[in-house]
Formats: structure tokens, sequence, C-alpha cells
């Protein structure tokens, strides 16, 4: 049996790295996978940015059920670890338990806001860098149709589509999104086989873009998109050169800063809320090496003439989650 | 609905159900020579796992298959000595091989590529693409005919191809062979085949064989072709639905096709259609949708499929008499 224990426990892959510092910061990823490519993946860059400037050492964890959330933050709290990120909005209750119990600790959370006096909410307006990708999208597509693959059906990741959606009738009123969340259970998270089959029913309806905001789960949604010759969006993390020539941009939100700045602050950090737009660099579209073929001059100048009227508060792009309902269909 | 959405949706159910027939088919051939194998899932996934792992590396698509093939025969062997030579019970030793392939697949792919289990992702030749049967292009202006033979059988990818060739193959071996026969004969009546003059082990090992090859096949198929590369636990209970369309068949080839197409269907439209709007009277919930296959299934297995009856010697290791 302990050799079975020794297997399955293996099978958290990356276990708690034992390392003895006093207050060594610690990080929590997500049921998506530390390796999702996109969101969870931005967090360990983050992280490993922090060691790399330091040379200091940081704990992590992976989950592997939602029953280990409360376990891997108490186990990491009563260790000594300071500060404790949490990198997904599926913490929110469990922080909101066990942050009271651990005063001296300071926690962070990406996504959600957790009122609690030693909790940093650190939340992004995904609204505003989807709205760039939305017009980026619509202006490369062809049909007129485009796509939005969801991962967990969550008003944040409707957050996600609306700017989508706004950003792409920015440009072409009459364009038609067609919408698919993966799931309403975390293991949304990291389904590539649905998030395939989702992209090929989409394209198969005449779309010939497809944004993505669901984690590990985009791979799958990306690779179709590749295989079927049309444009995928990735997000998060720069994919742009997961499939080059075939992802046309990157919805960029810098969880890496917000993991990086934690721990660069320690346990003497501010807490409260940060919210991180276009403005503050929160969130952006990626523009490198893999896709500059695919986005000509005059699709940049406009794209980045709307990204300076947003930052300069001319276009206001609406927020699903201020109002739970979204203006453009 | 028009005709473009329906040959989506058949398009769709059959990537889908594919692995889900392969790994009902091995377990066909092995509950019928009386081996219960709900190890198929961990099989699949070891599968998945090496053939996905020695793509990557070697960059070729069939070599993966190889290995692939192998790492199930492997499993299978295991399962084989473990319930035939040793007399072990059958459950127990199907649950472990399960849990052994969840735990090895995310420590090796860990060790190996330092990706948190996953394999790299992979291109080129080293996944199994889509072939165009020919004729495709220039059928499908024929009406009716033409769309279904070009977009529902035409484009897949060659393992699609494999897994329907090996219903009429078991069928065939099943009801014209005298191996076949045989099988049948010692999941019924062992201490029979064993009066004739054959050696049961020896019949049932060849059974966990087949088992093996099939499921190699079907993990491949899961990493190297619907994917593009490993995702740990990818074969998310595949296994145990196919075990469940076995029972629907009532382990029968034929019926194993349909059984796995119906799942396949259903989980197509669960994942086509989400939020469907019904004129006035609203709108029905993504969740019903994506719990429908589901529901449809326990329907299925309750209402619909009768009394099915397994093979009467299947979970009993055969004690020859003294």
């Amino acid at each position: 049996m302990s050799f079975m224990q020794t297997l399955l426990g293996a099978g958290a892959a990356v276990a708690v790295s034992a390392a003895s510092a006093l207050a060594e910061p610690a990080i929590i990823y997500d049921l998506g996978g530390k390796f999702d490519k996109s969101f969870n993946e931005a967090a360990y860059r983050g992280a490993e940015r922090w060691k790399k400037e330091t040379g200091e050492n940081y704990r992590e964890v992976e989950l592997q059920n939602d029953a280990q959330r409360e376990q891997a933050l108490r186990r990491f709290a009563e260790a000594g670890a300071n500060p404790i990120v949490t990198v997904g909005f599926a913490f929110a209750s469990t922080l909101e338990k066990v942050a009271p119990d651990y005063p001296d600790t300071k926690f962070v959370i990406v996504d959600m806001v957790v009122n609690q006096p030693n909790v940093r909410s650190v939340v992004f307006k995904e609204h505003e860098g989807s709205y760039l990708v939305g017009m980026l999208g619509a202006m490369k597509s062809k049909t007129g149709k485009l796509g939005f693959v969801g991962g967990m059906d969550i008003p944040l990741i409707r957050r996600f589509a609306c700017g989508y959606v706004q950003g792409v009738k920015a440009v072409n009123p009459d364009a038609v999104v067609f919408q698919n969340m993966t799931g309403t259970t975390p293991a949304a998270w990291n389904d590539p086989v649905k998030g395939a089959e989702l992209a090929k029913a989409q394209i198969a309806q005449g779309a010939d873009v497809i944004y993505h905001a669901a984690g590990g789960t985009g791979r799958g949604v990306l690779q179709a998109a590749a295989d079927a010759g049309v444009y995928g969006i990735g997000v998060d993390s720069n994919q742009n050169y997961m499939f080059p020539g075939h992802v046309l941009t990157s919805m960029l939100k810098r969880v890496d800063n917000a993991v990086h700045d934690a721990f660069r602050d320690g346990p003497g950090m501010s807490t409260g809320l940060v919210v991180l737009g276009l403005k503050e660099g929160g969130v952006d579209y990626a523009y490198d090496e893999y896709n500059k073929d695919l986005i000509t001059p005059e699709m940049k100048a406009k794209v980045d003439e709307a990204r300076q009227k947003i930052i300069d508060g001319e276009i206001v792009v609406h927020d699903y989650m201020s109002d739970n309902s979204c203006p453009v269909k | 609905m028009d005709l473009d959405i329906v040959l989506q949706l058949a398009d769709s159910s059959v990537r889908l159900a594919t692995p889900l027939l392969l790994a009902c088919l091995a377990g066909l051939y092995s509950e019928r020579s009386g081996v219960f194998d709900i190890g198929l899932e961990g099989k699949m996934l070891i599968a998945a796992f090496f053939a996905a792992a020695t793509a990557a590396v070697t960059g070729s698509a069939w070599v993966g298959l190889a290995a692939g093939l192998a790492a199930s025969l492997v499993f299978s062997m295991l399962h084989a000595v473990a319930s035939i030579t040793f007399r072990g019970n059958q459950l127990i030793s199907g649950v472990a091989i399960n849990f052994l392939a969840v735990g090895m697949t995310a420590l090796l792919g860990h060790t190996w590529f330092r990706q948190g289990g996953q394999t790299p992702q992979l291109v080129g030749d080293a996944r199994f693409h889509a072939i165009e049967l020919p004729g495709a292009a220039r059928l499908a202006d024929v009406p009716v005919i033409g769309p279904v033979y070009a977009e529902v059988i035409s484009g897949h990818s060659i393992l699609v191809y494999i897994a329907f060739l090996a219903v009429p193959l078991t069928w065939w071996v099943l009801y014209r062979t005298r191996f076949g026969l045989r099988l049948r004969a010692v999941g019924e009546n062992p201490a029979a085949v064993d009066t004739a003059g054959i050696s049961v082990p020896l019949l049932r090992y060849q059974a966990l064989v087949i088992t093996g090859i099939l499921c190699g096949i079907a993990g491949a198929y899961l990493s190297t072709s619907m994917n593009a590369g490993f995702v740990r636990e990818m074969t998310a209970g595949k296994g145990f639905i196919a075990l469940a369309a076995l029972i629907f068949a009532k382990w029968r080839p034929w019926p194993a096709l349909f059984a796995t197409l119906l799942f396949g269907l259903l989980e197509a439209i669960g994942i086509r259609f989400q939020n469907v709007e019904l004129g006035g009277i609203g709108t029905i919930p993504v969740q019903f949708m994506q719990a429908l296959p589901y529901i449809l299934t326990v329907v299925i297995l309750a209402g619909f499929v009768g009394k099915a009856i397994p093979p009467r010697a299947g979970g009993e290791p055969y004690v020859k008499e003294e």
C-alpha cells in the first residue's frame, strides 16, 4: 500500500518542495494545472521570475481536486509560508474561512475579491483586453463569424466573452459570435478534447477566428483551429508560439506580475483590492515575431488607437460583472 | 434542424465514439473469455501516455502507436497473470491497473518532460492526421449521399477506420472461427472446454492479448489523433462508459458499435447544443444538456436493454478439477 501511496502522491506531480527558510512565499495553482500554457502557467512564470531575481526559493503545490484547497492553504500557513498566493477565483470561499485563522500571514487571491484585512485581492479588467483581441479577430475574419470558447461557466468568463463581443461589434456590427462554455465544474479548465470539439462545431458553422478563455482546455481549441486552417486567439499567457501562423494574438493577463509583485513585497505587503486594466499594464494583446505576419499595419494602427482610447477613458468597455448582463450578443 | 447540423453531429459522434468502440471491443474479448476487466481505463491511459511520449521523442505517430500497444499489452498481461495464473480477484486487479496507470503516467510524464505530467504538443508526423477518402471532394456535390460521404465518412484519422473495421472482424472471429467458438465456450463453461482437451488459461491469455491491443489503439487515438499530446487523466472515464456500452450491447460486436455510436452521439449533442431556446417555453439550461447523456444512459439501461446476462463464467478463476 505504501508503494501505491508513493505513486499516487507522485501523481500530485509537483510535491511541496521542501526547503526550509523563514517566511518563504508560497503559491497554490488551481485545477487547470501548473502547465496549462495559460492562466496557471502565467502565475508560475511570475514566481520563477522572482526566484531568478532574488535567488530565493518558494513553495508551491498543484491541486488535484477541490477538497485539497483548504488543506493546502492551512498546511502552508502552518508551515510559516508568507505570503501565500492563491491563483484562481475558486479559492475565494476557502480563503474567506482560512484567512482569519492566520492574521499574521498575508494572502493573495487572483481573480476574486476577499474582504479580509490580511488578503490582497488582485482582479483584472479582462473585458478591456478581450475588446482589443475581439477587434483584431473581427478585422481578420473573412466570414464575419467568430467563436468564443469559455472554460467554466462563471461571471468572470462571461466578462471575457462580453468584452470580446463588444470589440468584434465595434469593427463589424453585423458579425456573429458563437459562444460556448466547456462546462459548469472545475474540470472544464482542463478538457482539451471537449475544447477541440466545441471549436470544430463553431468552425463547421463558419467561424474562422476563435478566442478561448478556458485555461488548459484552450490547447484543444487552438489545436482545432490550427488543424482547420483558421485562427485561434490565446489567453492569459502569450500563446502565439503554440501554433505559429494560426494563433492570431493572445489576450495577455499579467497574472505573472501579480504573483511576482506579491512575492517581491513579501510579508509586509499591502492588502486590499488591486485592479489591473490596460492602463495599469494588467491586460494587453500580444504582438510578437509569431504573429507579426498575421496582423497588418492597418489592423495594428486601429487596435492601438482603441487601446489608447480605453486608457484615456474615451471608450468604456462594459464590464459583465458590474451588472451580470452584456449589452451585445 | 437542417442537414448540415445533422452531418456535423454525426461527424462529431464518430470521432467521440471511436475510443469507446475500441475499448468496448477490448472488453468484449476479455469478458467473453470469462475475465472481467474494469482496467480498460488504465490500459487506455498508459497507452495514450506512451504513444504520445514516444511520438513526441521520435516524431513518428506510428512508432508512438507501437509503444502504446506495447504498454497496453504489458498492463493486460499483468491483469492476466494476476487473474488467470494466480486466480486473483479480477475486479481488484482491474482497479489496481487503473490506479497504477494514473500514478505512473503522471510520475513518468513529469520526470521526463517537466510539464506537470503532460507530454509536449505533437506536431506534424507525430500525429495521425485526418485522411480524405478517395472521391470525397468529387462526390460532395451529389445530394444527400455526397455530403454524408464527404463529411461523416471521409476525413477521419486512420485509427478511426481501424476501429470501425474491427467490428466486422470481431463478429467474424467470434462467430465464424474455431477460436471464436472456443472463446465463447470458455466464458460460459470452462470445464467443458477443458474436457475437450483445450487449455483454458491459454485461451484466456489469448483473449487478453487482443484486449491489450485494442486498448492500445484506443489510447493512441486519444493522445495522437484526437488530441495533440497527453494530458493527465485524459481518458476521463471512457473505459467505464465503454463497459456500460458493453452491457448495453449484451457482449455482441454489432450492438457494441451501435451502443458506442449512441454514447458518442449523446456526447456530441451535449457539446453542440448548450442553451437550447424553446419557442415560448423558455431556455433549456446548459446543465441539463450536459447531463442529458447520463440521464439517457440510465433511461436506456433501465428501460430498453432488457435482461443483460453476462458470460456465465465471468469473474470466476478457473480451477481445474484434480
